[in-house]
């Protein structure tokens, strides 16, 4: 059961990736990758990884593809979006790939994969919280201060024009 | 009878292959079962009694008749005759649409809203998945279809719909977050993202009798906080189901239906079907964690099996307040909503969960709590009043300040 799922969800992660990397419409690729996404999430439930996947589809498809199809929208060729495929640089390019892949390959079948019995899945959100607020409180507060200077930048980039503007117009 | 019934249509892939079947056979089968039959007769069901009370409540507000023609009392088959020619139209495909994803579209519209349905529970038992994580897997699923509507509005070549997909992106970018922040309180109230058990903390029982009426989580002598994210919570779903007064991804005024104006027969009534079903999801959601759920009717017998009704009950409650907010509200502008939720909800929300969080330690449920929030509420209320006054009603003799200065102005 779990084996089928999970073959199914290779297949189209594996397969809408592709489509990522080779399609010439941008908005096509982009939902490609919310596919990829998506189909990632189901990889987190088949791990018992319920709180994982969830926010994997919240993150990702809710928040960073919907401000990529915004993005795509704004752009002065809208209705037809296309860009060419062209290839520069074939042959380091090929050379970074084969190495990365000879790597990757490498470093899966010399690794001693744990292998356990599937567990029923157990509630993991209660788990996350007490840890995000014990072992792990200093990142979690990295990433909150991240964002606040994300934040407080991107209101300071939007509010540059404004103050100019006002600026000129008392001069 | 039914129970007899749904096992044999669940065992028929038994009934091929024996004990032998195959575990994903079942597992498609099921979900066919339950997604495909249960819960689109119960949204088609659903649909249809609110198209019909929406027009009908929308006519009595504006004084008008509303459907009156078909079916015997009121025009009540009104809106099978509507759905029987959606399904006899052609299905019209825009020639310089790009094919795939106008097609695709509306099935992760409608698939979105689905989704949701697996986490909700109708009753103590009534549910599909017992997910530890209800709340945040809803919100999760509402991204599904605010990408579908994306999508819809880009694939359809027309300019009302690519308007209506940037607007629906710039809306689900605005109310994405203070939903789920008005939705914190009662998390933190639960301790829990789990629909039932959020529901269930909201129980309270004076002998046999369910006086859970009493101490819902909307309640101010709760937490006066909860009460202030119940509405803001309201006002962000509203965003979220594109009702009006936030109707501007579809608004029928200015973009002619926006996102789906190129869509007809069919398609287009699986648009309709969503916002409906989508609908219902956000109020069903609102029930459980501020209206106590199927908690609170004070019958002592036959009350928990009347539960799953008197949970129905709210939600259609809730419902009837989004379509009585549509008919009396104008629409607001793209930057209004954004200003509402990003300046006005989102530090509302701000001050509710932390404020949620010290009740929480001080005077969640204590007599003092129960005293201090009643005594916040009141004095809240009065203040509205008093305000509301001040504004409302001129001087003697003095004309209205405002309106005067309208009028010398030329527009």
């Amino acid at each position: 059961m779990f084996d089928f799922i999970f073959f199914v969800f290779s297949f189209v992660c594996i397969g809408s990736a592709l489509f990522v990397a080779f399609t010439p419409n941008v908005v096509h690729a982009a939902l490609g990758l919310a596919s990829t996404f998506a189909t990632l999430a189901g990889f987190y439930v088949l791990l018992g990884a319920d709180f994982l996947a969830i926010t994997q589809i919240a993150i990702y498809v809710g928040g960073i593809l919907v401000l990529m199809l915004f993005g795509i929208m704004y752009t002065h060729t809208i209705a037809r979006v296309s860009g060419e495929q062209v290839m520069m640089q074939v042959g380091p390019a090929l050379l970074v790939v084969i190495l990365t892949l000879f790597t990757l390959v490498a470093t899966i079948l010399s690794t001693a994969w744990p292998v356990k019995e599937v567990a029923p899945p157990a509630p993991t959100a209660d788990r996350i919280g007490v840890l995000l607020m014990t072992d792990y409180l200093l990142p979690f507060e990295v990433a909150a201060i991240l964002l606040l200077v994300a934040l407080v930048g991107a209101v300071v980039i939007a509010q540059t024009p404004v103050r100019k503007s006002i600026e000129e117009s008392v001069d | 009878m039914i129970e007899e019934a749904v096992r044999f249509v669940i065992n028929i892939p038994f009934g091929f292959f024996g004990s032998e079947a195959p575990e994903w056979l079942v597992f498609v089968h099921c979900s066919l079962i339950y997604g495909g039959v249960f819960m689109m007769a119960f949204i088609s069901v659903l649909a249809f009694g609110s198209v019909w009370a929406e027009r009908k409540i929308s006519a009595w507000m504006q004084a008008r008749l509303g459907p009156m023609e078909v079916g015997k009392y009121q025009g009540c088959l009104q809106t099978i005759a509507d759905a029987l020619k959606l399904l006899l139209k052609e299905d019209i495909l825009p020639a310089a649409a790009d094919k795939p994803l106008f097609t695709i579209a509306p099935i992760l519209v409608f698939a979105g809203s689905l989704m949701s349905y697996v986490a909700i529970p109708f009753g103590p038992n009534l549910k599909v998945a017992d997910l530890d994580i209800g709340v945040f897997y809803i919100l999760g699923t509402s991204a599904v279809v605010v990408v579908g509507i994306i999508i819809a509005g880009w694939s359809s070549y027309s300019k009302w719909s690519i308007y209506g997909g940037m607007r629906a992106a710039a809306q689900y970018v605005s109310y994405e977050i203070p939903t789920a922040l008005h939705l914190l309180p009662v998390i933190i109230m639960a301790g829990s993202l789990n629909l039932i058990e959020i529901a269930d903390e909201q129980q309270f029982f004076i002998g046999p009798v369910d006086c859970s009426f009493l101490t819902w989580n909307l309640w101010p002598w709760i937490n006066p906080f909860a009460t202030v994210s119940f509405i803001m919570y309201y006002i962000a779903s509203l965003a979220e189901t594109n009702r009006t007064p936030f109707d501007l991804a579809e608004s029928e005024s200015e973009l002619v239906a926006g996102s789906h104006t190129e869509y007809s027969g069919i398609r287009w009534s699986f648009f309709f079907l969503a916002e409906y079903a989508d609908m219902f999801v956000v109020s069903a959601l609102g029930t459980i964690l501020y209206l106590g759920g199927w908690h609170g009717l004070p019958i002592p017998v036959i009350g928990p099996y009347l539960a799953p009704f008197f949970f129905l009950f709210k939600v259609l409650f809730l419902m009837f307040i989004a379509i009585w907010l549509r008919w009396t509200l104008p629409r607001l502008r793209v930057d209004q909503l954004t200003y509402l939720c990003w300046k006005v909800l989102l530090p509302f929300g701000m001050v509710t969960v932390t404020g949620t969080a010290l009740w929480q330690l001080y005077f969640y449920k204590t007599p003092v709590g129960v005293i201090l929030g009643t005594v916040i509420a009141i004095g809240t209320i009065w203040a509205m009043i008093k305000i509301y006054r001040s504004e409302s009603i001129p001087e003697k003799g003095k004309p209205m300040a405002r309106r005067d200065q309208v009028a010398a102005t030329p527009s």
